[in-house]
């Protein structure tokens, strides 16, 4: 046992437990991811009067495997006139950014691989270089409907990272600390989106933009565009683009659940609640706010695109900057600010 | 010894990317390798403990400003023949100017010489028990407030002249008013729409067609339709 802890202390050592603890997190990550997708087709069948997958494996569970054993088998296509390794290095970019950045998120107090200072301005930076994949992607296709793609993709991207900004800020403000683990225990009396409900909201709204989810999801408009940026690719470069699709939006809503929904905290610090542990309750609201992802892409059509730029620049802006100047007036005055 | 080479590392790979962004011929790889650069250059500032200036640095220029040249230089339809046609012509300019700014540079550096106070400053350690993102904050929202407030009017400024000149009014063009769309009378219904069941129940869409006697069995392996798939069980 000393022999272990001795080894563990030694720079190779650290190496092993790093590797060790990314493992740990990302192989749940992916499975999450995989059963996303399935429980995504399901919750929409059963929303519209449809069955959805339920014939490989008992109600469909091996339906995810099945498909990612497909997209194995198919052949990788580069398009005459495409720019090669640029159009190989996008998707892989776009998946790399998806994982890297779990590197932060707290499932349980303490359990954040790397509990850095600054841990919500990585989560911020890494969620910004996302658009790069698809800029990336649509450019080197050398195709109309992809570049079309991408450039929606770009504008829409930067412009509701705008108002996420100014909601983080305000969170912030409250919680005294850049540092994901304090954020949360920061929520320990109550959680931010009690007290801070409108900028929950838009925040959601944001996400479901940032992540070109419907009712925003101009970027891959099927009627208009094919399938938008991705309109090029085909077996592991496709499969990878809709895995970090998805783990984008399970990160997401982690990162909400983090900011708004208090983490790994039960709703109130009483028996029944405390019985079941941390990871359970972050997974239990993540899990929620994908339901929501789900239920808003079943229920609204999609946005045309100069109301989507309406929404983010004329409405959203606005409206959470006044809420983070009442935020600030408030908290200075009562003298909550935090230390 | 990790962080050393580290650093040599990052150094090497910004400066090798800061030449390809001004020798690649493509607008494109080179604002790609600008962000590389950008990328190394917040790895340094991680390796100087500086980490919310990392951060910033990736969060502003990669994700924001690298985003908007990227955007622009993609739309740009450039002839690459007609871009280096007046190369030799205009060569012995080019190395004039460069060389007298060289100079410049080098007049500049040799009479260089760093104040007793900024020598002490760097060997004094980083206060302790103070992120650095409380330290930033502290000198450029407590200490220098007012020239913070002042930098931000002159930005300000800058965006509203640009806006100015060149927002300019179109005629014949047709906007939406929303207002106006959601005054309509007898345009828009809304309906309590009964769960479970669709609009069918309704009456508003039109009935489903009866069913059809079922058309003559052929033999068929592995295509029957009664008995998986469909929705109608």
């Amino acid at each position: 046992m000393q022999a272990l802890q001795d080894f563990l202390a030694t720079p190779v050592g650290h190496l092993v437990l790093t590797v060790a603890q990314t493992l740990a997190l990302l192989v749940p990550v992916l499975i999450c991811v995989a059963y996303m997708t399935w429980a995504e087709r399901r919750i929409m069948a059963a929303m519209q009067l449809r069955k959805g997958p339920n014939v490989v494996g008992p109600f469909g569970m091996l339906q995810p495997f099945a498909d990612a054993l497909k997209m194995l088998m198919k052949e990788t296509i580069v398009p005459t006139g495409a720019s090669r390794y640029l159009f190989l290095a996008a998707p892989m970019l776009t998946f790399l950014l998806a994982m890297i950045a779990w590197s932060v998120i707290p499932v349980n107090d303490g359990w954040a691989i790397a509990d850095i200072n600054v841990g919500i301005l990585y989560l911020f930076a890494v969620s910004s270089l996302g658009v790069y994949g698809v800029i990336i992607a649509g450019w080197a296709s050398n195709s109309k409907y992809a570049f079309l793609g991408a450039l929606r993709s770009a504008a829409q991207m930067v412009s509701y990272e705008v108002s996420m900004g100014f909601v983080i800020v305000t969170v912030l403000l409250c919680a005294g600390s850049l540092n994901l683990t304090e954020i949360v225990r920061a929520q320990t009396t109550v959680w931010y989106v009690i007290p801070l409900f409108p900028m929950a909201i838009i925040f959601f709204i944001s996400t479901l933009a940032e992540t070109n989810r419907a009712p925003f999801d101009l970027p891959e408009g099927e009627s208009e565009l094919v399938a938008g940026f991705f309109v090029e690719y085909s077996s592991m470069s496709f499969a990878l683009f809709f895995l970090g699709e998805y783990a984008n939006i399970l990160l997401m809503c982690s990162l909400t659940t983090i900011l708004f929904l208090g983490g790994w905290l039960p709703p109130m610090a009483i028996e029944p609640f405390t019985w079941v542990p941390g990871p359970l309750w972050f997974m239990l609201k993540a899990g929620l706010l994908f339901f929501c992802f789900v239920w808003v892409r079943a229920t609204f059509p999609r946005y045309r695109y100069d109301q989507l730029m309406r929404l983010g620049w004329k409405v959203f802006l606005p409206f959470s900057l006044v809420w983070l100047i009442i935020t600030a007036f408030t908290l200075k005055l009562m003298g909550w600010l935090p230390a | 010894m990790i962080a050393g080479l580290a650093f040599y590392v990052f150094a090497a790979i910004l400066i090798a990317c800061a030449t390809m962004v001004v020798t690649s011929r493509n607008p494109v790889h080179s604002v790609l390798y600008l962000i590389l650069a950008f990328f190394n250059a917040a790895g340094l500032f991680l390796l100087a403990g500086a980490e919310f200036l990392a951060m910033i640095l990736v969060i502003v220029y990669v994700g924001a400003v690298a985003v908007l040249f990227l955007f622009v230089v993609m739309m740009l339809d450039i002839d690459f023949t007609k871009l280096r046609e007046g190369f030799q012509r205009y060569a012995p300019f080019g190395a004039i100017i460069g060389g007298i700014l060289f100079l410049e540079l080098v007049m500049v550096l040799g009479s260089w010489r760093f104040s007793g106070d900024a020598a002490e400053l760097r060997l004094s350690p980083a206060p302790a028990g103070i992120t650095n993102t409380e330290a930033l904050g502290r000198i450029l929202y407590t200490d220098y407030v007012f020239l913070f407030q002042i930098a931000g009017l002159i930005l300000l400024v800058a965006m509203m002249g640009a806006i100015v000149l060149t927002l300019r009014e179109r005629t014949g063009t047709k906007r939406q008013s929303i207002p106006d769309q959601l005054a309509r009378e007898g345009k828009v219904e809304v309906l309590n729409i009964p769960g479970g069941q669709g609009i069918r129940s309704l009456g508003i869409l039109r009935r489903l067609p009866k069913a059809e006697p079922a058309p003559k069995k052929v033999a068929h392996h592995g295509h029957d339709d009664d008995h998986h798939g469909g929705g109608h069980h």
